[in-house]
């Protein structure tokens, strides 16, 4: 169990606990040799709109494509419900049997893992969109929306035979399939797009239309794949109008999403991904303010540690140039919104302030809040013990020939360089000094406990303390990665070459 | 033992032969995503100018010395094929260049149609033999069976086949990976706007593809000639057939993969005609092919496509 | 001013002048170089081996013609400031633009025609209607086989290039019902379809799950096998001798026969074989129609839909629950099967059917139809058709070629050459055949026509 999740509320309180639609439990997918989603488990709970968020390739599509039929999951169980209630019996039951599903009068239970692609929709009711739209360009929009009733239709035309007989049956099932089609072209304003083919339609009314496309197959959950990319603030606004009235209609919603004005205002529930792991998940003020979710996804939280005046000029710098660069992902750091303007007014990144006022969660970690201290002697962080492991050595100065360039290193942003440096770490000799206690530390410190493991900060280290180059290092070095000494004054220390 | 060895040499060089081709197949598929139906009948071609070149090289000019004959006949015949297979791509591949999918494949069916069409017309439809040029060989085993003595022999034609395609195989390999040629060629499979983008002249990089196939196919077409000694205007279909089953089998848009399926055609039809029936033979190759994408989509060297979704 | 300007379209006028002979040159050389294994040398079986023969003037006359007509197409259109084709376009387009249901009209006058065609003929032509009216069978049976073809790559977006496998099946079926079971024309002719059917299912099933070219390979491969087999399997099929004496159709009962109990007998009319010739057409005309009305039809149902939505996306159709696999069987099966019954009609109307009928030439012709034609439009296919087989089986009759190219000269031997070089020149002059618009199967207000930059080709795209 993560230590966030300990955090979490009783799990009894939440409706995605008690009255799951969806169930992802340990679901692992690997390919080849890379692991795209490790043991993850959540739930979707019924009609809510439940938010899949994490940074590029967290691993968030994969699962869609796993609950979705359209890979088949290495190892784990996806369960889908019609009907109220866990129905943890009938679930262990068809899970014994080896039977796909066990459909009821009231209530059933699928295993979305055991069903092809087509079948999950048809039967499990699950309907999907996807990342880079899928219409059926050369059919017009009413088409599009007729193809989606395939399967009644399909039995209204008798499988064909008194449809070509022209069957008045038939032509009633028809009409209601128009009038159906008809309601969602009303609700996505495409009514007078009807008879357009479907690749004529500008890229938001595409977005909508393979939406109103996925409702008319009547799913009970209804999983969206970033449906806001590439909207304008406007389309932005109607869409969280239509999720809205879609989870009125009784359809619960998954959605991926990286808009996170969207995300943090319509979900009830959010799951947070980073490399195929689950890092947090509760509701949406739980999840804004869990420093997992900050570190991993959010990117960091830059100022607040930050007392050394020169260190919080850089990162004045930095983090401005970040929120020109992706005002998405400023917008949505709310814990910059959120803290007492006294602290550092002038260190807050201007998109922040501009960030929707939200009733911040304030709820800190205690860690964040570790200082650097004591002017004098070897730093030590106040709250050091709060970390499991030990904090590694450092010095006040930068030793002779200025501070190495920590952002070569794989995994160290200007951000994480100017923490560490407040730290006392200013060389790759210290980093590739750490032993597994210091890495723990630091790892806890900056809140991504795994991660200079898995990047390999270590072995990085050595190999540039000793003036070798990494493939990422070169990158840096030939300007492709944007780095600490682009825009910094310091430029003097060429690296592990000096 | 004896007639496995036996067959196992047919095999091999009937496999050479369709390797060449498929070299070709795989090659224009890699690089433009089509089927160039034309390519059997550019095979075609070539073995009917290498005939044509022979007859003038014995009869007029009166030349006797073989091998520099028939190295005077290779580069004929590559060099005016190259130009049959030049201007195949130009007339109906180029302008449909970024057309849909099926544009190219009808001119495609329509070429090989024109050429078929081109060679019946302007040189008779009845076959065209030629007489044994090299013979001889060398004996490989010999031993009993139930149906009397029986003689493995390698004949000095198969071994110039098969050597003369190592030797081209290991030639074209190098020049892929190695030249910028091949690199350009690489680039174009990767994404042939981006490759244009960055300065490969990507109409002369396909140009010279179809060149090189050409060129290769025309080999396989001197070879067939002296193999069999009989061509006609209709043997480039069945073998074009073949050697594109064997570019499938072997993993379309790889050589060595296109040589190996190549082999592997070979050795399968020459080992059912041998064991089974000689009526079915056709029936044996296409049925691995269906078997084979069926089971195996990418073919035996390809990459797996994933799915996008 | 006005002088230079002149002067300056005087001079690109020379530009374009120079340019043009350029061009030429380079192509009558290439036409040289390629020409020269062929056209003068020409190896024949003499004593002793071969021997070439020489055949100049036949060179330097295709280099000549290359030169002059790619000179006059340089001039004329590919570098001219308004090329000739433009400006007869134009004027088509703007016909066509006037005139709105235009589109409409000539579906109805040819289905007019069609109805009347054998009278038409007998009426205007009594001297050659036999061969125009077996002309127009030939012709319709064509527009059959692409109708059917259409269903699997037009609408379902599955490239088959071994469609002539069904063909045979439905050929061979009713010929051998005919032989062991004593089946008439009538009678088997439902048979051959559902058996042809029951083919595309087998065949269908293993191989749909491949995509795009491989697919194409696949079926291509089949209908190898299904020739092969044919040709080989002595004892059922007869091989390659074939199997003669396949009834002929009767109606109702009546056959076409000379005497008592005939169809001229019955009707008290004169003896003719141009009956059976019209009964035929007429036969080959409402199997065609037939055709065309069930693929209307199931264009507008959920499976005709699921068709077109495969060929568009095939994962977005999975995405909505559509068992594409099923999907993709019906087009096939539904597509052998109108296959099946053209076999039959092909059969009794031969009376005589071998394995060489039935080669990947006929289902290449039949592709070509369906995608010179525009792929899904069923008028397309019409119109491709008559260009394509009327138009070359009309060298035939073309006698004034030989006068200027000596009696030696038998058009009938390039009917292939010119019928391979149509398909190049028409594809590349329409990449998306003829007719290239997509009529919408439901409206809701106002019916729009989709251009064919927006229609998917299916498999891959």
């Amino acid at each position: 169990m993560n230590v966030a999740l300990k955090n979490q509320p009783a799990a009894s309180e939440e409706r995605w606990e008690a009255d799951p639609i969806l169930t992802v439990e340990h679901l692992t997918m690997r390919f080849g040799g890379l692991v795209a989603i490790d043991d993850l488990s959540f739930n979707v709970g019924r009609g809510d709109i439940t938010a899949l968020i994490g940074p590029n390739g967290a691993g968030k599509t994969t699962v869609f494509n796993c609950v979705t039929g359209f890979y088949k999951p290495t190892e784990g169980r996806i369960v889908m419900r019609h009907g109220p209630g866990r129905q943890q019996e009938a679930v262990d039951a068809v899970t014994a049997t080896g039977k796909r599903w066990d459909i009821g009068d009231d209530r059933s239970v699928f295993l979305l893992e055991r069903m092809p692609d087509f079948e999950i929709a048809k039967k499990a009711r699950v309907a999907r969109t996807f990342q880079n739209i899928r219409l059926f360009g050369g059919m017009t929009v009413l088409e599009n929306l007729l193809v989606a009733q395939h399967n009644p239709l399909m039995i209204a035309s008798g499988m064909t035979v008194g449809g070509v007989l022209g069957l008045p049956s038939y032509r009633k099932a028809e009409q209601g399939a128009i009038d159906k089609a008809v309601y969602w072209l009303e609700h996505t304003h495409l009514i007078d797009r009807a008879d357009d083919a479907a690749g004529d339609l500008p890229y938001g009314a595409q977005r909508r239309l393979e939406i109103a496309r996925a409702m008319c197959t009547g799913p009970h959950l209804l999983c969206l794949d970033e449906p806001a990319a590439g909207l304008n603030p406007r389309e932005s606004t109607e869409l969280n109008e239509l999720l809205q009235f879609i989870r009125k209609t009784g359809t619960s919603v998954l959605l991926i999403e990286h808009d996170m004005g969207v995300v943090m205002e319509i979900s009830d529930h959010i799951v947070v991904l980073d490399y195929g792991v689950k890092i947090s998940d509760g509701a949406a003020d739980f999840v804004k303010s869990d420093p997992r979710v900050i570190a991993a996804y959010l990117g960091v939280d830059d100022e607040e540690e930050i007392d050394v005046p020169e260190i919080k000029a850089d990162v004045e710098e930095v983090t401005e140039e970040k929120s020109k660069r992706k005002p998405a992902k400023a917008k949505a750091k709310p814990k910059a919104a959120a803290k007492p303007a006294a602290k550092s007014a002038a260190a807050k990144p201007a998109a922040a302030k501009s960030a929707p006022a939200r009733k911040a969660s304030a709820k800190k970690a205690p860690a964040k809040k570790a200082a650097p201290a004591k002017p004098a002697g070897e730093i030590k962080v106040k709250d050091a013990d709060k970390h499991p492991g030990a904090q590694p050595a450092g010095t006040k100065k930068p030793g002779e020939g200025g501070a190495d360039n920590l952002t070569r290193i794989s995994g160290i942003g200007p951000a994480n360089e100017k923490k560490l440096n407040a730290l006392g770490i200013w060389h790759f000799s210290q980093i590739a000094a750490w032993k597994k206690a210091e890495i723990e530390w630091v790892g806890s410190y900056l809140s991504f406990s795994g991660r200079i493991e898995r990047e390999e900060w270590i072995k990085q280290a050595k190999a540039l303390a000793s003036g070798k180059q990494t493939e990422f290092s070169r990158r840096v070095d030939g300007g492709k990665v944007p780095s600490s000494r682009s825009s910094s004054r310091r430029t003097s220390g060429k690296g592990g070459k000096a | 033992m004896e007639y496995f060895v036996q067959q196992l040499i047919n095999g091999l060089t009937l496999g050479s032969i369709y390797g060449l081709i498929a070299i070709g197949y795989t090659m224009v598929y890699g690089i433009i995503g089509m089927i160039n139906f034309a390519h059997g009948d550019i095979f075609m071609i070539g073995s009917f100018i290498a005939l044509t070149t022979f007859l003038i090289l014995t009869t007029i000019f009166g030349f006797v010395f073989l091998p520099v004959v028939l190295l005077i006949v290779l580069i004929i015949a590559m060099l005016f094929t190259s130009a049959w297979g030049w201007t195949v791509e130009r007339l109906a591949y180029r302008p449909l260049r970024g057309s849909f999918r099926l544009a190219p494949l009808i001119t495609a069916i329509g070429m090989s149609i024109v050429l078929q069409n081109f060679v019946q017309v302007s040189q008779g439809a009845r076959v065209k033999p030629l007489p044994p040029q090299i013979q001889g060989g060398v004996t490989i085993m010999e031993g009993v069976t139930e149906n009397g003595p029986i003689v493995v022999q390698l004949s000095y034609m198969q071994m110039i086949i098969i050597v003369t395609t190592l030797l081209l195989m290991v030639g074209f390999t190098l020049l892929i990976s190695r030249t910028p040629l091949g690199r350009a060629q690489r680039a174009c499979e990767q994404d042939r706007k981006m490759a244009s983008l960055l300065g490969v002249n990507v109409d002369r990089t396909i140009s010279l593809t179809f060149v090189m196939g050409a060129a290769l196919a025309s080999v396989a077409g001197l070879m067939f000639l002296l193999l069999y000694g009989v061509i006609d205007f209709y043997i480039g279909f069945l073998a074009g057939v073949k050697a594109f089953t064997a570019a499938v089998l072997g993993g379309i848009g790889s050589l060595p993969g296109a040589m190996l399926g190549g082999l592997a055609i070979g050795l399968i039809e020459v080992f059912w005609s041998g064991y089974f029936t000689v009526e079915y033979k056709d029936v044996a190759a296409f049925s691995i092919l269906a078997i084979v994408l069926i089971f195996l989509p990418s073919g035996l060297l390809g990459k797996p496509e994933v799915e996008k979704v | 001013m006005a002088a230079t300007q002149a002067n300056g379209g005087a001079a690109a006028n020379n530009n374009m002048f120079v340019d043009s002979l350029k061009d030429s040159a380079t192509a009558a050389f290439l036409v040289a170089v390629l020409g020269f294994f062929f056209l003068p040398l020409k190896t024949d079986i003499a004593s002793g081996g071969l021997a070439i023969t020489y055949r100049w003037p036949i060179w330097i006359a295709a280099i000549l013609i290359v030169f002059g007509g790619r000179l006059l197409l340089n001039l004329f259109v590919f570098k001219a400031q308004t090329p000739a084709t433009r400006i007869i376009g134009d004027k088509l387009a703007g016909s066509s633009a006037k005139v709105p249901g235009l589109g409409r009209f000539l579906t109805f006058a040819l289905l007019g025609f069609a109805l009347v065609l054998p009278f038409f003929f007998t009426t205007f032509f009594p001297g050659q209607q036999r061969q125009y009216i077996d002309l127009a069978i030939l012709i319709m049976t064509y527009i059959m086989l692409g109708w059917g073809l259409n269903i699997v790559v037009g609408l379902a977006g599955l490239l088959d290039l071994g469609y002539v496998a069904f063909y045979a099946v439905g050929a061979y079926s009713f010929a051998l019902l005919a032989e062991y079971f004593d089946l008439g024309f009538w009678m088997a002719l439902p048979l051959a379809g559902i058996l042809a059917a029951f083919w595309g299912i087998i065949l269908g099933f293993p191989v749909l799950r491949l995509r795009g070219d491989y697919l194409a390979i696949v079926t291509l491969a089949f209908g190898e096998i299904i020739r092969v087999v044919l040709l080989n399997w002595y004892e059922f099929t007869n091989g390659p001798d074939g199997i003669s004496g396949i009834p002929k159709p009767t109606l109702f009962g009546l056959e076409f026969k000379r005497g008592e109990g005939g169809f001229a007998d019955f009707f008290g009319l004169e003896y003719s074989t141009i009956h059976r010739f019209i009964f035929l057409y007429y036969i080959i005309l409402i199997l065609a129609l037939i055709t065309n009305f069930v693929t209307m039809r199931l264009r507008k149902l959920p499976v005709g839909r699921a068709w077109e939505a495969l060929r568009e996306d095939e994962i977005a159709c999975r995405s909505l629950g559509i068992n594409t696999t099923n999907t993709k069987l019906t087009a096939f099966a539904i597509g052998a099967m109108f296959g099946g019954f053209a076999g039959s009609f092909f059969a009794t109307r031969q009376g005589f059917i071998s394995p060489e009928s039935f080669t990947f030439l006929e289902s290449a012709i039949i592709l070509a139809i369906v995608v010179l034609g525009g792929l899904g439009s069923q008028i397309g296919v019409v119109i491709a058709s008559v260009v394509m087989i009327g138009g070359i089986e009309m060298l035939r009759n073309i006698g004034f070629l030989s006068q200027i190219f000596g009696p030696g000269f038998d058009p009938v031997q390039y009917r292939m050459l010119i019928f391979g070089l149509a398909m190049v020149g028409i594809m590349v002059w329409k990449p998306r055949g003829l007719i290239t618009t997509r009529v919408p199967s439901a409206v809701l207000k106002e019916r729009k026509k989709i251009g064919a930059d927006m229609v998917a080709q299916g498999e891959g795209h």
